[in-house]
């Protein structure tokens, strides 16, 4: 066990995954000799040469049907795309070849490939380096989506990407980053997807994050305790598909209330998936309508204080719980 | 273009065997289109429906050249494709039925076509969109030190999409064993390519440092001699080739398509080039086939295709049982855990 920033837990995955599996290379923007926008890649150049770790043009829409095609043809490429906003870039690749081959090909050709993507607002980049849309993602069936909020789930999630069949969406907020946590150090420390975790237990009310979100999910957890004595249950969603939405509505029986906070706009947004299952699940428990607390219907605007007040806060969960009391 | 002239030596080189399996192919394949097409007006064949009459000898000329582990990517009008590369053309139409012996299980259509057992990995729907994908195809070969390469077939209307350019630049740029086949005939749906593209397709693939050769793609013979010429490169350099075949194709875009952008006598025009019938003179100017001999190739593959036909008539349908089979791997269900 070591305590590691979730940048270095995800390296510490590559790391070992690409020393226990030779089908392993990685592709992407800067991922090489500048290290990776994010530095999780660093260093890694420097240990397995430039075979395996390629730097590639500015140019995602080749990048990630290049890993779709040597993933057909036997290895397991990771793609990493800097972030979540230049994906637009190849989603006609993710959505109609990684997500639709298998099915199309009738379970001949199956896609095992690892796309990486940094997702997230709140560093003042304005409108189109500011998305959040895990919950685009998961919206289709074939893909698989993993977004995690700690070290220590970040390399197991990681690490289990590896060893799945198909492609996946592995989402990393920016905020988390320079997350700190224990990690550990056992090669062979994999984290199923489909596994939501409940990262503070509590009575009274059920909030549900993912990513960034928890981090923010656990500071109004804290403020409702110390200031209303009101103790939530935390759930972190850890992958959106798979979806474990048992854990959710187990905890919502317990409590009768469900928050969902998130990044991204609430029109149209995860958090209205996860509303509508714990309808479909729970209804007879719930106490209140299931409240969503996301970005507000804006473009991310670059000013601070806008942005700030586009983006959900600790502040707006503490009121969406009380609003149920 | 590269037009040489067809020469006894050429005939004999390639041989007289060979060359009527090109002719008997070409006219498999058209036979196999029109009785498609019939069979969709009669509504056994629904969705998209892209016919490759008039462009038969790209498909029989090029991908007759490779080997058995070379891999072929394509896009829509893919059934002469697949039949090429080996795919059991029962499995093609029965795939246009969308029944459960298909070579994609009634899961892709038309467009769709796959047999990863030939390596035939594809028809693609989306223009261009199987470009990145021959990219990382000859990534693995290259990776893997493999001896095979790869193929991906294209039209001219993917010239100006994205794709094409981050695919030809990447491919160049990494020295990937992959030949690009783009079989221009003229249209992109309906819109002529002079009106999509401002220079010479070659031009464009020349600029991206690899060869770049045109030929007349209605000529079995100048598409199999570009094509050996190309895959020898290829296999022997690790570097892309590109080949543009001047092609032509007789029917609509889809089977929707009222034709308002042509008038018949291009199409007529385009006939007195035909594939089969040059080959024909050429073969029978030599003495190797005779009038006998082509009614004999003609009624082998009406009859070939009648059995298609009924294989695919007689086929089941997928159950619905099956309905959430391979959307993952692993997974036989596809439902997403718990949800």
């Amino acid at each position: 066990m070591a305590v590691l920033r979730m940048r270095d837990a995800l390296r510490e995955a590559l790391r070992e995954e690409m020393r226990r599996n030779p089908k392993i290379f990685l592709m992407g923007e800067d991922i090489g000799k500048y290290g990776g926008s994010y530095a999780v890649t660093a260093g890694l150049l420097e240990e397995f040469g430039e075979e395996r770790v390629r730097d590639t043009p500015i140019a995602e829409s080749v990048i990630v049907g290049a890993g779709i095609g040597a993933a057909m043809a036997g290895y397991h490429p990771m793609v990493e795309l800097m972030t979540i906003n230049f994906s637009f870039l190849a989603l006609d690749q993710i959505v109609n070849n990684a997500a639709k081959l298998l099915y199309m090909s009738n379970g001949q050709i199956n896609v095992p490939l690892v796309i990486r993507m940094a997702s997230g607002g709140g560093s003042q980049l304005g409108a189109t380096h500011s998305h959040s849309l895990e919950g685009l993602y998961a919206h289709f069936p074939g893909l698989k989506v993993v977004c995690p909020a700690f070290p220590a789930d970040a390399k197991g999630l990681l690490k289990r990407a590896f060893r799945d069949e198909n492609t996946v969406i592995f989402i990393e907020h920016t905020a988390n980053y320079g997350i700190r946590g224990e990690v550990p150090d056992d090669p062979d420390f994999l984290i199923e997807f489909g596994q939501a975790n409940v990262v503070r237990e509590g009575r009274d009310v059920t909030i549900v994050g993912y990513s960034g979100s928890v981090h923010q999910a656990l500071r109004a957890a804290d403020m409702l305790a110390e200031q209303e004595e009101i103790e939530a249950e935390v759930i972190d969603l850890r992958t959106l598909r798979p979806l474990d939405i048992a854990t959710v509505v187990d905890s919502v029986r317990k409590t009768n209330r469900c928050v969902v906070v998130e990044d991204d706009w609430k029109f149209g947004g995860f958090a209205g998936e996860i509303a509508a299952l714990v309808m479909e699940h729970a209804f007879d428990w719930l106490d209140a309508p299931v409240a969503r607390v996301s970005s507000k219907d804006v473009p991310m605007p670059y000013n601070r204080t806008l942005e700030y007040a586009a983006l959900p806060s600790e502040e707006d969960v503490v009121d969406a719980v009380l609003a149920m009391f | 273009m590269t037009t040489r002239a067809t020469t006894p030596e050429v005939l004999e080189r390639i041989g007289r065997e060979r060359l009527l399996e090109f002719l008997y192919q070409m006219v498999f394949i058209r036979r196999f289109e029109e009785r498609a097409g019939e069979l969709y007006t009669k509504g056994k064949i629904r969705g998209f429906l892209h016919l490759y009459t008039g462009q038969e000898a790209c498909a029989v000329g090029a991908i007759s050249v490779l080997r058995p582990e070379d891999r072929v990517v394509s896009h829509y009008r893919d059934h002469g494709h697949a039949i090429v590369k080996g795919v059991d053309p029962k499995a093609v139409m029965a795939e246009l039925f969308g029944k459960a012996t298909g070579c994609a299980g009634g899961r892709g259509g038309s467009m769709h076509l796959f047999d990863v057992s030939k390596n035939f990995l594809g028809g693609y729907a989306i223009v261009a969109g199987h470009m990145p994908i021959a990219v990382g195809l000859a990534l693995a070969a290259k990776m893997s030190g493999e001896d095979w390469i790869a193929m991906c077939i294209f039209g001219d209307g993917s010239i100006a999409e994205g794709e094409f350019h981050e695919s030809l630049n990447l491919a160049a740029l990494w020295k990937l064993p992959v030949l690009w086949f783009c079989e221009n005939n003229l249209y992109g749906m309906g819109v002529h390519l002079k009106d999509s593209l401002v220079t010479e397709i070659t031009r464009l693939a020349s600029a991206y440092e690899m060869p770049a050769v045109k030929v007349d793609g209605m000529d079995v013979i100048a598409v199999y001699e570009a094509t050996r010429e190309a895959v020898e490169y290829v296999r022997r350099e690790k570097r892309p080739y590109f080949i543009e075949a001047e092609t032509y194709r007789y029917r609509g875009h889809s089977m929707a398509d009222p034709e308002l952008y042509r008038v018949k006598e291009e199409v007529e025009q385009a006939r007195k080039r035909d594939a089969i019938e040059r080959l024909r003179r050429q073969l029978e100017e030599v003495g190797w086939l005779d009038e006998a001999g082509f009614r004999a190739i003609i009624d082998r593959a009406e009859t070939e295709v009648e059995a298609c036909v009924q294989f695919a008539e007689e086929s089941p349908e997928p159950g619905i049982d099956t309905l959430y089979h391979h959307v993952l791997k692993g997974d036989p269900h596809g439902r997403p855990t718990n949800a």
